[in-house]
Order: C-alpha cells, then sequence, then structure tokens
C-alpha cells in the first residue's frame, strides 16, 4: 500500500531497522526489530485501508467488491485509482488502464526481490502475492538474505490482514453513513492521491515529472473519455527522465 | 459496479508481481530502466489529484474539492497521517457544502 512511503519512505534506501539489523551479535534484536516494524506499518495501513473501505462503497462497490480488491488485487495506490476514476463516472476501461499503470511499480519490486524470495515454485507464486511498496522497503532494509526475506514475509503478511481488515470496517461503516458528496467524500480523492504523491517528490525528476503530468491531464481532462487524461500523463516521464538523467549528470561532475 | 473489470486488474496485478520471483528469477534489469519505471507512479498521481480536484464528468468544475485540497496540502506538509488529511479534506468540503 503506497501510503507506506510515509511509514517505510524509500524502497530504495535502508533506513528501517537497519540500526539493530547491522550489530553482528543482535540476532534476536534484529528479529524483534523486524516484527515490532511489521506489526506497526501493518496497524498503519489498516488505518488508511478504512479510508479506502468507505470511498470504494462511495464509488458504488458492494462490499465484497471492496473486499475482492483489497484481497485479490492488493496494491493500495491503484485501488485508490480504480475506484476513483469510476467515481468521477469513468468507464471500467478507463478505470483499470491507471489503476494497472500504477501497479507496473510492483513488477521492479518483486525483480529485485527474486534473488530474496527462495522456496519452490508454488511458494514464489505464492510470495509473489505479498510484493508491494511495504514489503519491499523493509526487506531491502535488512542486511542479509535469510533476514529480508523473514521482513518481507512478515511485513507482507501484516499489511494483507491489516489493509483488508480496514476495508472491511470502513465497507460496512461507509454504506451507512449517507450522501458521499454532502460528506465531502469526493474531495478524499485527490487528497489521498496527495497524500500519496508527495514522499515521492524527493527522487531526481520527480517534481517534473508531477508538474508535466498534471498539465497534460489539464489539457486532456476536458477532451478524452474519463481516464485517458491520466493514462496519458505518464508521457510526463519523458522530461521528467532528461531532467532526472541532468540532475545525475550534474551531481558527477561536482 | 461491474466484476469483470475487478477481476481483470486482480489478475494483471498479480501478473505484474509475480514477473520476478516466478518468471525472471534474479535475473538484473538495467538501472535506467528501473529509475524509469520506479518514477512512473509520480505523473500519474499527479493527473490524478487534477483530474479529480476541478473537473465532473469531463468538463471543469470548482467546487468546495478546491479547498478541501488546500487544507489536505498544509497537512501533507506538516507530515499528518494519511487518515487524517483524508479526513481533513472531507471534513473542509462537506463544512463548506453545508453553509
Amino acid at each position: 500500500m503506497e501510503p507506506a512511503h510515509q511509514i517505510a519512505p524509500d524502497p530504495a534506501r535502508r533506513t528501517i531497522a537497519r540500526d539493530a539489523a547491522d550489530r553482528p551479535t543482535a540476532t534476536d534484536p534484529a528479529r524483534r526489530a523486524i516484527v515490532r516494524d511489521a506489526a506497526g506499518i501493518g496497524l498503519a495501513v489498516g488505518i488508511y485501508g478504512v479510508s479506502f473501505g468507505v470511498l470504494a462503497v462511495a464509488a458504488g462497490a458492494s462490499v465484497a467488491q471492496a473486499m475482492a480488491l483489497s484481497l485479490l488485487v492488493f496494491t493500495g495506490a491503484s485501488q485508490f485509482a480504480f475506484v476513483g476514476v469510476i467515481a468521477g463516472g469513468g468507464g471500467a476501461a478507463a478505470a483499470v488502464a491507471p489503476a494497472l499503470m500504477l501497479a507496473a511499480r510492483n513488477a521492479i519490486y518483486g525483480l529485485s526481490l527474486a534473488p530474496v524470495l527462495g522456496g519452490t515454485r508454488g511458494a514464489r507464486l505464492l510470495q509473489s502475492h505479498l510484493v508491494i511498496d511495504e514489503s519491499t522497503a523493509m526487506a531491502r532494509a535488512q542486511d542479509s538474505p535469510r533476514r529480508a526475506r523473514t521482513a518481507f514475509l512478515l511485513t507482507g503478511v501484516a499489511v494483507l490482514a491489516c489493509w483488508n481488515a480496514g476495508t472491511l470496517a470502513g465497507a460496512l461503516a461507509g454504506g451507512g453513513l449517507g450522501d458521499p458528496r454532502a460528506l465531502g467524500m469526493d474531495a478524499m480523492f485527490p487528497a489521498a492521491f496527495l497524500a500519496l504523491l508527495s514522499p515521492q517528490l524527493r527522487r531526481p525528476g520527480a517534481p517534473t515529472a508531477a508538474v508535466a503530468g498534471a498539465l497534460i491531464a489539464a489539457a486532456l481532462v476536458t477532451v478524452t473519455p474519463a481516464g485517458i487524461p491520466i493514462v496519458a500523463a505518464v508521457a510526463a516521464l519523458v522530461p521528467a527522465g532528461l531532467a532526472a538523467r541532468r540532475v545525475r549528470r550534474g551531481g558527477a561532475a561536482a | 459496479m461491474s466484476w469483470t473489470p475487478i477481476l481483470a486488474l486482480a489478475a494483471a496485478s498479480y501478473a505484474l508481481k509475480a514477473l520476478g520471483p516466478v518468471v525472471v528469477g534474479a535475473r538484473e534489469i538495467p538501472a535506467p530502466v528501473r529509475a524509469l519505471l520506479d518514477l512512473a507512479a509520480v505523473p500519474l498521481l499527479a493527473a490524478l489529484v487534477v483530474v479529480q480536484t476541478v473537473s465532473t464528468g469531463g468538463a471543469f468544475a470548482i467546487d468546495a474539492r478546491l479547498p478541501a485540497l488546500g487544507v489536505a496540502a498544509i497537512l501533507v506538509w506538516r507530515r499528518a497521517p494519511f487518515l487524517v488529511i483524508v479526513l481533513a479534506a472531507a471534513a473542509t468540503a462537506a463544512l463548506l457544502r453545508a453553509v
């Protein structure tokens, strides 16, 4: 679930549990740190799972459909995008495309985790479902493959359980709340996306990507069907990639 | 809401996750490709913010969502928890619409 960038910052960086894990003799404290962090991340994710449940129902999903999204799709930003586009009047295809583009990140995580996730083909198939922001960040924060695997599994299971418990609570509560617009629920979507976006803005090229993506979407929103402006915004990666390369070159020259 | 797109999204999301562990294994992908894909969520999220704040059904519409986003932006900047940000945005829009 993407907001964990706030909790388990950038998966590319080693932050969480590093202090404990780096101590050579501290096998047990390191494991305890992993369990503690995984539980903390799970609880935080559970709380915003509630907001997903509320929003999914407000967008017209049944409780069962909200649960299917959290159980089977199980990748936060994609789920928010999917119900957000539908709430905004978009069709199914228009909602799936941006959701999938947001989920493409998980493929990168999976590739980077592949050496860590041992076991049989069956075990890999099962573990693949747990490949998300939080489990990847926790795995990358460890100093040995064994601990990385433990961190990945514990975090993945904790997030899966809490995200779904939160979704169920939100979906059950959301249905009884009344008119979504009068409650300001439509304003929850952009706020959620802004909260998901902000921790990612520190990467090289990210501000360019955000501004260009926003401009592309604003230019297209009145002339294309719903969902297309969001998919088209991915073209912002061209100027963003160039900007990031300039930053890297500048860094190398300095 | 129809079940078909939900199940299609579930299948495709899973396929993306499983690509590395199941299909590719431990092979490396080039760093520039990884950097670009790491960045892919940024323009999409920015586009979602814009579209869902200032448009309704394919037309520009400025309403209570805009000040609500302003409140959310302040809370994001103050590093408030995710749920607080989202609820504060809803409360702002609801209050503005009630008065």
